[in-house]
């Protein structure tokens, strides 16, 4: 990548000869020229004068003839140059101004500009490649977060929205092919501070080559990829890929979930949301009929996933030859009613409108909902400027596997220990999350929870740290003390407590912590606000421990310790 | 042979004769001292400049570099004289043209490292 100065000046340089020449040729010309002083004696300039004259003339400022009047010996060699400078100038500048316009060079500048932003960053970002509707999504939820995110899209126009996007902070963003191991490298793969590489882009062998160059150039950076068919998935496994997200299985999972266990469905929904919000309502899809629109790659995963919860879906497929659907599959689009009778549709209990058109799934839902009002209906949105019409439609369940996708690599990278969380969470029954969801909504009720990491070590919760070094204990509960009336709990409740990794979920409040624990807590914003101020202020943290209030400065907690000693 | 190299070359070893000749005789006779030899030194040196603009090599790099010092030296020289000549009310004395001179030898030692290095490059080009 060559410096965008030195490319500059290197296209600039006939220009630049020219015009030295021109300057060169006019000055000695004035010099060598005689003149006359205001008395009639013989004068000629010096170079200084000439220098002088040249250039406010040849920039046409022109402040007359200096110092004396002139001879018409240089009036005529002045005639001269004046028409050879302004010719010079106007060749160099139109010369600056092409170099500058030529769409090559913006390239150039662009891309410098976009590396040096890259170089700089201080702080841990992710590299995300893939700018499309999922891309935008998650770099909107991450800056909110406070996290740092660099982008590369092959197309010119996402990159723009990207300059356009009302963000928090600055997100550079380059057009480039990420496919490309050198781009990759510009862009901060290799940087120290590079902190995930996440490939979302819309083609899967794309996403392939970026998985690919970030295991061999940076084995150390976690790669998180998107891959919408089985085979590039057991790909990118086969050397090292950390996370693969499938949308449509990672779907149909969350669909068999919401089936099996409605309330660790509601947990993940709530847990993952971009946006910090209530607890959500549990959505309760119905065991009985299904029907499925379309039987593409989403469909067949909902069908399959459907099946392992022994629900047979009866499937409308408009080529069922080519898709390989079952023998009972009925023959249409399903946005007819005909269709959708035949298909028992009035009997059903639910119906899936999961074709990859927004439009045939928007009819499928309004006459499925004509011919059968009391219908579970789940749709497939695939694109965002569509969300209006799927707002006003109102079905049970919408699938945006942009938003899918979005949502995993959230929880993957905003908070480790949550994955974890969700992890242990699949393993648990339903009652255990009822609970859990019962237990938040009598501390939160309907207002925004977050959930958060609580590290107890020397930096991140310094007054903790120093108590257990001293070896004194200190209880789970306290650290969901209010600091004012430490009889009351704070809206919050640790929900998970990570020792030696091993996983403990919903962890007493009367467990001890040890060093290095890691902890989720789940709560209002506010709680982890004060959380924040018992974890590092050794006074508070002595208060809600113990009730009593510390001396306050270093040679009364000094004296009353010699005291206490004796 | 190319007939950009040859420019290139010449320019850069006009730049250090014409330094070199403004530069020898007695540092504070301006009977010595030619000014368009000063002028032409100037010129010939911010030629030589521009033609070392974008050689991306580390010797392309370096000799950039003297040339831009040389043109600093020759310019600061050529502004002193006109202070000299113009401005101060003693005239040209020769504690100005001393330092004149000795300016320009600043430049002409960066014009010898200049041709030094185009002479080694050529030879290591050669092998």
């Amino acid at each position: 990548m060559p410096s965008v100065l030195f490319l500059l000046l290197r296209r600039m340089r006939l220009p630049l000869i020219i015009l030295i020449c021109v300057y060169a040729i006019s000055i000695l010309g004035l010099v060598l020229i005689p003149g006359q002083d205001d008395q009639g004696n013989p004068w000629s300039m010096d170079f200084f004068h000439a220098f002088y004259f040249v250039s406010y003339m040849g920039s046409t400022i022109g402040f007359g003839e200096i110092p004396y009047p002139f001879t018409d010996a240089q009036r005529l060699w002045t005639t001269f140059i004046i028409y050879v400078t302004v010719i010079a100038w106007l060749y160099s500048i139109g010369s600056l101004l092409t170099i500058l316009q030529d769409p090559a060079f913006r390239k150039v500048m662009r891309q410098s500009r976009f590396e040096r932003s890259v170089k700089r960053l201080r702080e841990p970002f992710y590299l995300i490649c893939g700018y499309g509707d999922t891309g935008s999504l998650l770099v909107r939820s991450l800056t909110n977060r406070g996290l740092r995110v660099v982008v590369i899209d092959l197309k010119m126009d996402h990159i723009e929205t990207l300059s356009l996007e009302d963000l928090q902070m600055q997100v550079p963003g380059l057009c480039a092919d990420a496919a490309d191991p050198e781009i990759l490298r510009v862009s901060g793969l290799t940087h120290r501070r590079c902190a995930g590489l996440v490939a979302i882009t819309d083609d899967d062998s794309v996403n392939l080559n970026i998985a690919l160059a970030g295991k061999l150039l940076a084995p150390r950076v976690p790669v998180i990829c998107n891959a919408e068919h089985r085979e590039t998935a057991s790909n990118m496994a086969s050397f090292g890929t950390d996370f693969i997200i499938n949308p449509f299985e990672t779907f149909a999972g969350l669909l068999k979930l919401s089936i099996e266990s409605p309330h660790i469905y509601t947990l993940y929904e709530w847990l993952t949301n971009p946006r910090i919000g209530p607890i959500p309502d549990p959505v309760r899809p119905p065991r009985g009929t299904w029907v499925l629109c379309g039987y593409g790659r989403f469909g067949k995963a909902v069908s399959d996933s459907l099946r392992s919860v022994n629900i047979k879906p009866k499937i409308i497929e408009l080529l069922p030859d080519t898709t390989s659907a079952p023998t009972d599959t009925i023959k249409g689009k399903g946005t007819e009613a005909s269709t959708l009778l035949r298909a028992g549709v009035e009997i059903a209990d639910a119906i899936i409108a999961g074709t990859d058109n927004d439009a045939d799934n928007l009819s499928i839902l309004m006459t499925a909902r004509e011919l059968n009002r009391n219908l579970f209906i789940v749709s497939r949105q695939s694109h965002r400027r569509t969300a209006p019409l799927f707002h006003a439609a109102r079905p049970h369940l919408i699938i945006q596997p942009a938003r899918v996708v979005a949502r995993k690599v959230l929880a993957l990278i905003q908070n480790p220990l949550l994955a974890d969380f969700l992890q242990h969470m699949r393993e648990q029954d339903d009652a255990w999350a009822r609970h859990l969801i019962k237990e938040m909504w009598l501390l939160a009720g309907d207002r925004d929870v977050d959930t958060w990491t609580v590290r107890i070590n020397k930096y991140e919760a310094p007054a903790v740290y120093n108590r257990l070094v001293q070896g004194q204990a200190v209880k789970i509960a306290y650290l969901l003390r209010d600091p004012y009336r430490r009889d009351e709990r704070m809206p919050g409740l640790a929900m998970m407590l990570k020792r030696d990794d091993i996983v403990r979920l919903e962890p007493e409040g009367e467990l001890e912590l040890n060093i290095n624990d890691e902890l989720l807590i789940g709560g209002l914003l506010k709680t982890r606000e004060t959380m924040d101020w018992i974890l590092s202020n050794v006074k508070v943290l002595e208060y809600v421990v113990t009730g009593e209030a510390l001396p306050d400065n270093l040679i009364r907690r000094w004296i009353s310790r010699r005291y206490s000693a004796h | 042979m190319n007939i950009e190299k040859v420019v290139f070359a010449f320019f850069i070893i006009l730049a250090l004769t014409l330094n070199f000749g403004f530069f020898y005789g007695d540092v504070g006779n301006p009977d010595h001292h030619n000014v368009y030899e000063l002028y032409a030194a100037i010129v010939v040196s911010l030629i030589a400049t521009i033609l070392k603009f974008g050689d991306r090599t580390h010797i392309g790099a370096v000799l950039l570099a003297t040339s831009l010092v040389a043109d600093i030296q020759l310019i600061i020289a050529a502004v002193l004289w006109s202070v000299a000549t113009n401005i101060s009310e003693g005239g040209m004395t020769e504690a100005y043209m001393a330092s004149i001179v000795s300016l320009s030898g600043g430049a002409l030692l960066a014009n010898v490292v200049s041709v030094v290095l185009l002479v080694t490059e050529t030879i290591m080009a050669r092998r």
